[in-house]
């Protein structure tokens, strides 16, 4: 993170500081000198968005925890509580609810960024590993969170995805006893996965410091996927792009707004605002809406256990895509055959989010499987072929030519 | 460049539309197609109609409270603002109508007392089992988050109250089960809770089955909801600070970067 700062202190405390501990050139380094591409699009953006949303979660969740009381008896009514009694309690629960959301909206969109430009490519394929596990921290808080509510679909849902944990051979039922502390999921089952859902969202804090970190070595890609040259092809980070990632934070904000203030229930089921009650099973029981194409895939699998495998590969192979992709070339503008199969695979991604919504059956079963079939087509026949056998188009000489080439075409002389 | 911003600034908007619509439309229930009422309290704009929620409430006070809880309400919220907004005294009067259940006293004896604003609105029934026990077996459910627990709950809720009818040649019904259109397979346990002039209502309004059936649904939407004005006033301020703050930051934006384009 270091070496990209001239950074000398001038105050007084400010040297006396530097001195024993040089956070202030760090955080110089990392935040105000650090040479960036110049020629960075709006997909770039959403890194600092998601480092806004796990702001804004902490901040609502550590409120929220004030007020929640995390058991089978008062959980479901506590949160009523926040809604009814708290001040302002209705709008802290509604940006943490509907943050999770937005939180998942940002993550797949920089998530696909990455796959169009080919950022997981060589040097930064620890980058991408480091984000792959965010990710998964990121299911993990957001199930947590939804489970503790208490509503019929946390605790149908929790029973649904712990029994799926069962189906692992030889260390299945360990594993669930562990989680639901107990033979079902009940009030120990309520009880850990607060304590958990308060620790992962600290644990991804640390693991975006590391991502970071990671991604400071080689520095940004950017939309030409070609290498940094020199002085030329940069800008500082400030104020260049303090300023472009606070302009996108607030229409970022505005879109997030729009849910809290004026459809804070568009996302969520309304199922969840029945407590839960295990005599009775909801006729539907779906995750909420950023797992469904996980859940799309293990439903197409008549086996359970099978369909476990299959939803764990299909996690699994996005740690593998650094070494899946074949191609040198990173970013899909050069890349004329990768660029149609991205689209297609982000077809694929949102079919299968809409298969899991739907009951396995019938057509939705057969498009859900077809769907989960080129999943892994994609990734294990696709991704490692292209690579061999398109050409790509010629690479330009620079980001600064490139630049300079755009704004030259885009006025006239 | 304003064109830039005005570009991002619809795209925005549009996303949101665009998420939003298709779940709203894709809410179908298992019943039949809902009837729409235009809600005083749709779009950003929303707000109660106090007369409506006073009525609504004389409904649920009169009729569902024979066998309906509302758990989440207490009678202070009658008086607050964003809601029916009764006075203080009347909040009081009609809190005192009920008895609740108090103590230990000095002497450890359990006692009886008018209830006042600070207590819960009194439930029907002690437990679930006393419930079932009056209602053939069937459970009413406590309606305080009804609205929210359906798709499309205030519609959800009208369409119910409405949508009572003989059953169909053909249908063979369960045992004390009534036909209703909107109820996922048609089949209810609660009989018809409203007919014409069920009750007199005190601001003089006509108490039709569709006006009581609206009056009861609207209560019910505050009832599930009572911060919904408040959002409605916040969203605006907020959006509209971001709005301009966001036009601010892109002219910084556009000056910053001038050099580098
Ligand atoms: C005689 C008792 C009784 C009265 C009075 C009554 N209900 Fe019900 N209600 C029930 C029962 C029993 C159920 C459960 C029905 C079932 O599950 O089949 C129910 C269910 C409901 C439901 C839930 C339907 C669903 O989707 O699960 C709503 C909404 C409802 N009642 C509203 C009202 C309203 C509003 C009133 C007053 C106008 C009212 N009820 C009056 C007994 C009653
Ligand atoms: C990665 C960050 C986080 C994510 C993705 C997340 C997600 C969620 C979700 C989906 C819910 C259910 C919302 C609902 O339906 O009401 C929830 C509830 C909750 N969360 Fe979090 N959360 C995060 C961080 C935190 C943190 C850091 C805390 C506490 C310090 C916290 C405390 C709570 C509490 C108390 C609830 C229950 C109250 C409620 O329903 O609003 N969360 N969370």
């Amino acid at each position: 993170m270091s070496g990209h700062s001239e950074f000398q202190p001038t105050s007084a405390p400010a040297k006396w500081l530097e001195r024993r501990l040089p956070i202030l050139s760090l955080l110089h380094g990392a935040a105000v000198a650090f040479p960036t591409p110049k020629n960075l699009n709006y997909w770039w953006t959403f890194g600092g968005i998601l480092m806004f949303c796990l702001g804004v979660q902490i901040l609502t969740g550590i409120i929220l925890a004030m007020h929640f009381t995390p058991h089978v008896d008062m959980a479901f009514s506590s949160v009523e509580h926040i809604m009814r009694d708290v001040n302002y309690g209705w709008l802290i629960r509604y940006i943490h609810s509907n943050g999770a959301s937005m939180f998942f909206i940002a993550v797949y969109i920089h998530m696909f960024r990455g796959l169009y430009y080919g950022s997981y490519k060589e040097p930064r394929e620890l980058i991408w590993i480091l984000g792959v596990v965010i990710y998964l921290l990121m299911m993990a808080a957001a199930f947590f969170g939804y489970v503790i509510v208490w509503g019929q679909m946390s605790f149908w849902g929790a029973t649904v995805i712990t029994n799926l944990f069962g189906a692992i051979p030889v260390v299945g039922d360990g594993l669930l006893s562990l989680l639901w502390g107990g033979f079902s999921v009940d009030n120990p089952t309520l009880n850990r996965f607060f304590s958990l859902h308060y620790l992962v969202p600290f644990l991804i804090a640390g693991l975006v410091i590391l991502h970071i970190w990671a991604l400071h070595v080689p520095g940004n890609n950017n939309p030409l996927g070609i290498d940094v040259k020199g002085p030329q092809d940069t800008v500082t980070f400030h104020p260049y792009y303090t300023v472009k990632d606070t302009f996108a934070v607030v229409m970022f904000m505005l879109f997030f707004a729009f849910f809290v203030f004026y459809m804070p229930n568009a996302l969520g089921d309304p199922d969840n605002y029945i407590e839960a009650n295990r005599l009775s099973t909801p006729a539907h029981i779906v995750p909420e809406w950023y797992l469904l194409p996980y859940y799309a895939i293990l439903r197409s699998i008549p086996d359970k256990l099978f369909g476990v495998g299959a939803m764990g590969l299909a996690i699994v192979t996005l740690f593998l895509i650094p070494w899946l992709d074949t191609s040198r070339v990173r970013s899909a503008r050069f890349r004329p055959l990768y660029k149609q199969f991205f689209w297609l695979f982000v077809i694929d991604a949102v079919v299968l989010g809409y298969i899991g919504a739907k009951p396995p059956e019938g057509m939705y079963l057969i498009i859900g499987r077809l769907a989960t079939a080129y999943y892994f087509f994609h990734f294990y026949i696709i991704l490692p072929v292209l690579g061999l056998v398109e050409t790509p188009k010629p690479l330009p000489e620079s980001i600064s030519k490139s630049v300079l080439d755009k704004s030259a075409a885009g006025k006239p002389a | 460049m304003t064109n830039k911003l005005q570009i991002i600034l619809g795209g925005v908007f549009l996303a949101a539309a665009a998420i939003a619509l298709p779940l709203d439309a894709a809410h179908a229930s298992e019943g039949g197609e809902l009837k729409h009422v235009n809600w005083s309290f749709n779009g950003p704009f929303g707000t109660f109609d106090r007369a409506q929620l006073k009525r609504g409430f004389q409904v649920y006070r009169e009729v569902c409270s024979a066998c309906h809880s509302v758990k989440f309400m207490s009678y202070r919220n009658l008086s607050e603002a964003g809601g029916p907004e009764y006075t203080d005294a009347e909040t009081k009067t009609i809190a005192a109508t009920n008895k609740v259940m108090d103590g230990p006293d000095r002497d450890g004896e359990m006692f009886e007392r008018p209830a006042e604003p600070k207590d819960r609105i009194v439930k029907p029934f002690p437990n679930d089992n006393a419930a079932r026990a009056a209602n053939n077996g069937a459970l009413p459910p406590d309606l305080s988050l009804m609205t929210k627990a359906r798709h499309d709950g205030p519609n959800y809720v009208y369409s119910i109250l409405t949508g009572y009818a003989d059953a169909p040649e053909g249908v063979v019904m369960a045992d004390g089960m009534n036909y209703n259109h909107y109820f996922p397979g048609q089949q209810i346990a609660m009989p018809p809770p409203l007919s014409d002039d069920q009750v007199t209502y005190e601001d003089g309004a006509p108490a039709t089955l569709d006006q009581m059936a609206q009056d009861v649904s609207a209560f019910l939407t505050w009832t599930a909801e009572p911060k919904l004005e408040d959002r409605h006033k916040l969203g605006l301020k907020v959006v509209l600070f971001l709005i301009v703050f966001a036009g601010l930051l892109f002219a910084s934006y556009k000056r910053i970067w001038k050099d580098q384009h």
